[in-house]
């Protein structure tokens, strides 16, 4: 009798070699290859540098980035834009962090300000499209007519560009690492942070991983090592069934960084935040996949059932008559972000009418809506369906599928999921579905590596870029910070003294992975992460006290010695899926340590205490920081404000100019 | 009537995520090793399509598509409970993804 979970199992496709080592040195070693992480590379490897880069899927697609992007943020430097960088910082505190506002980082967001139009046209010289080279778009209103840039968003200020080739940009950086002989070793999940004598808090010197696909150890040595894996995204929310299409996190940020750093004793902040945003796991539609007006599809005109019109406001209230003042900032406002994203009015952007839930519940627009394309101006049409749609991240799929199934925007209104009306207040509407409980820290929403003005964390030889810092930006943040990262990286390599790998660290971290394979009985990696997930959605949720967080933290602990300790492992896959679930107890248990740190319920960070209700205490308006030292969990705080403070210059200026080595 | 009964697992999950066309995969593998997750495996039998092996973890971000070769040899399709509609403004004719008789295909390439 076969037990049913090895019913039809066949050969494993590749060669299985467990345990066996591999050796690689590098200068700058780069842990995740998503945007950031290519982008740190090529510019290491252009300072001379000799890079590695290691990638737990494959680097032609991978991350977050890897399947597109739509339009690149923060170009200040553009030739058309109407505000500086100065201006920018002023207005956002912080767009990386853009929920974060003061809590936010502020440093990646000025780099970006600074470079992300270098880093842009860095891009176009490597193939991707970045002009309406063809005048598809002559004389639309968010087209240059001498550079052919197409902006996006605020037409007046056009800061922000529309990438025309953004779906192949992740290939393009791709064959640009090939080109400058960067060695890539795709299909290998990095492990674990290798220390100088393998001790907490000392000089990083490289770090392990075991391929996902062959079950083969590596050990990395370099001079320095950059951490680009991503944030921690899928804490709260696993589906077992229908999650892909729906998830805008990507499902491999599973935080094996955030663990890595914490256990070679870097120190984090902010691991208490997270959001709902954005969280709806399986049960939501296609990202971007039903009518909507949010981002990629703004400003898009939106009508009820019986084809009237929902009006849009500006920041004030006041209605806009024209699809064109959509945008446009308001009167006495330099610039603005789409919608009302960002808890700040200074950057709050036209919007919908923000009552539109009790409009619907009084039967004023009446279910379902739709995204009125064909009732859009020619470019704008063309520019929402035919531009940002199959250039977007993960959203060319539903460009050649709807096609393919004849819609046509020019005639065709996509309908827009019908849920209860409370649901229409954020217009992200193919994800609006799921219980509060269902939170994340991915993307913009949790917390990461503290860090300085050469985005070197706490701890010697290691560099930080991309959503791996704490209050990470989107896309052209992590190619800035990428960029950034890798010349200070790349400098101190020149300078470091030969790493050392302590072979004990070596052998205790192989002990940990290969142990797993010894387990026959159990629960499968499916059924752990599920468990975890409602752990992090019962005690670490919306709303939490010092009882919950205790519980939460009793629980991982059991489940650590229970059931994660006899999970089973039948192959290389599975191997790498019950790390991530290690991964997940260890990134689980700090963000419950640092939300017991902070003892004030707090907006920006999105973390409500039910013991401690008072929202926003003065005394507490700084940075909780956690780290371990000698095993033991050490808290302390930064003031929000710390990389402007002595021994830093007072203005992002002066810091950069002084750090920046361009 | 006489109709086979089999002992097997139930799906491991309510949709197929990746489908090909056998007649137009020449089993090249560029999709299995696109692909961020794994999702997909060789096929022991060389020059056949990949065999989805893990359609419970695909994110649907398209990247075998467009990566794809052979136009047609590989498609992605959203599960039925995610499936979308629309309305056509001028006649009020309403259309789906996946609906019996759909209208032709609208070949307009995207820009770029």
């Amino acid at each position: 009798m076969v037990e049913p979970k090895y019913m039809n199992a066949m050969k494993w496709p590749y060669p299985v070699e467990y345990g066996k080592e591999n050796e690689v040195s590098a200068d700058v070693l780069i842990l995740g290859g998503g945007i950031a992480g290519c982008h740190a590379a090529i510019s290491a490897a252009r300072r001379g540098a000799k890079v590695a880069v290691v990638e737990k899927g494959a680097v032609i697609r991978s991350g977050l980035g890897g399947a597109g992007v739509d339009h690149w943020h923060l170009a200040c430097t553009n030739p058309c834009s109407e505000v500086t960088p100065e201006e920018m910082i002023e207005v956002v505190k912080g767009f990386g962090d853009y929920f974060f506002l003061e809590y936010g980082n502020g440093i990646t967001c000025y780099i970006t300000c600074k470079e992300s139009y270098d880093a842009l046209l860095d891009c176009e010289k490597m193939g991707v499209k970045v002009r309406d080279v063809d005048d598809e778009f002559v004389g639309a209103e968010f087209r240059d007519e001498k550079t052919k840039l197409m902006f996006a968003y605020d037409y007046k200020s056009r800061y922000c560009i529309r990438v025309n080739g953004g779906a192949d940009i992740k290939v393009a950086l791709f064959n640009e690492l090939k080109r400058l002989g960067v060695k890539i070793y795709d299909r290998i999940m990095a492990t674990s942070i290798l220390t100088e004598d393998g001790k907490q808090g000392a000089r990083v010197v490289g770090a392990t991983g075991v391929n996902v696909r062959t079950g083969e150890f590596y050990i990395f040595k370099a001079k320095a090592t950059i951490l680009s894996t991503g944030a921690p995204a899928g804490l709260w929310t696993f589906s077992t069934e229908l999650a892909g299409a729906p998830l805008f996190q990507e499902p491999n940020l599973t935080g094996e960084g955030t663990a890595m750093a914490w256990q070679a004793g870097a120190e984090l902040t902010a691991m208490e935040r997270s959001s709902s945003m954005l969280a709806s796991g399986g049960f939501g539609y296609p990202m971007y996949g039903t009518g909507n007006a949010h981002n990629t599809w703004y400003p898009c005109t939106i009508v009820d059932a019986n084809g009237k019109e929902i009006p849009w406001v500006d920041r004030d209230g006041n209605v806009l008559k024209t699809v064109s003042e959509r945008n446009r900032p308001a009167s006495g406002q330099k610039t603005f972000f789409y919608g009302r994203m960002a808890p700040s009015y200074d950057i709050w952007g036209p919007n919908l009418i923000p009552d539109l839930p009790d409009r619907i519940m009084r039967g004023e627009f009446v279910l379902p809506l739709y995204a009125d394309l064909p009732g859009m101006p020619k470019h704008e049409r063309r520019v929402i369906w035919g531009l940002m749609i199959p250039h977007e991240g993960k959203c060319r799929i539903i460009y050649d599928t709807y096609q393919r199934a004849g819609f046509d925007p020019e005639k065709d209104m996509l309908q827009v999921n019908v849920m209860p009306p409370d649901q229409y207040i954020f217009t992200a509407w193919w994800g609006s579905y799921g219980p509060r409980q269902w939170r994340t820290g991915g993307f913009c929403n949790g917390g990461g590596l503290v860090f300085d003005w050469d985005l070197r964390t706490s701890l010697e030889g290691l560099y930080v870029a991309g959503q791996s810092t704490y209050a990470g930006g989107d896309h052209s943040v992590a190619a800035c910070s990428g960029r950034y990262a890798a010349r200070k990286a790349a400098q101190y390599a020149k300078v470091a003294g030969e790493p050392v790998v302590e072979r004990k660290q070596v052998d205790t971290e192989k002990a940990r992975i290969y142990t797993l394979l010894k387990r026959k009985d159990g629960i499968g990696w499916k059924e752990l992460r599920a468990g975890l997930c409602r752990i992090m959605q019962d005690y670490c949720g919306e709303y939490k006290s010092e009882e919950t967080l205790k519980m939460g933290l009793r629980w991982l602990k059991s489940i650590r010695e229970s059931e994660a300790s006899t999970a089973y492992v039948r192959n290389p896959h599975e191997l790498a899926r019950t790390l991530e679930c290690l991964t997940h107890i260890t990134v689980g248990e700090i963000i419950m340590q640092a939300s017991l740190a902070r003892k004030a319920s707090n907006s920006a960070l999105e973390f409500n205490r039910l013991d401690y209700p008072k929202k926003d205490p003065p005394e507490w308006n700084k940075l909780v920081t956690i780290r371990l030292e000698n095993g033991d969990i050490k808290i302390g705080e930064l003031p929000l404000n710390y990389l402007l403070l002595p021994p830093n210059a007072s203005t992002y200026e002066d810091n950069y100019r002084k750090h920046s080595s361009l | 009537m006489e109709e086979k009964a089999l002992m097997v697992p139930n799906p491991m999950t309510p949709c197929q995520a990746i489908l090909f066309d056998p007649e137009l995969c020449t089993g090249c593998n560029i999709c299995v090793d696109v692909c961020r997750s794994d999702v997909m495996v060789p096929n022991p039998e060389k020059g056949k399509p990949p065999i989805v092996l893990y359609p419970d973890e695909c994110w649907f971000c398209g990247c075998c598509v467009s990566d794809c070769p052979v136009s047609g040899a590989i498609r992605v399709e959203y599960p039925l409970n995610q499936r979308v509609g629309w309305k056509r403004k001028e006649t009020g004719e309403y259309f789906r993804i996946g609906m019996k008789n759909p209208p032709p295909p609208n070949t307009k390439p995207p820009v770029g």
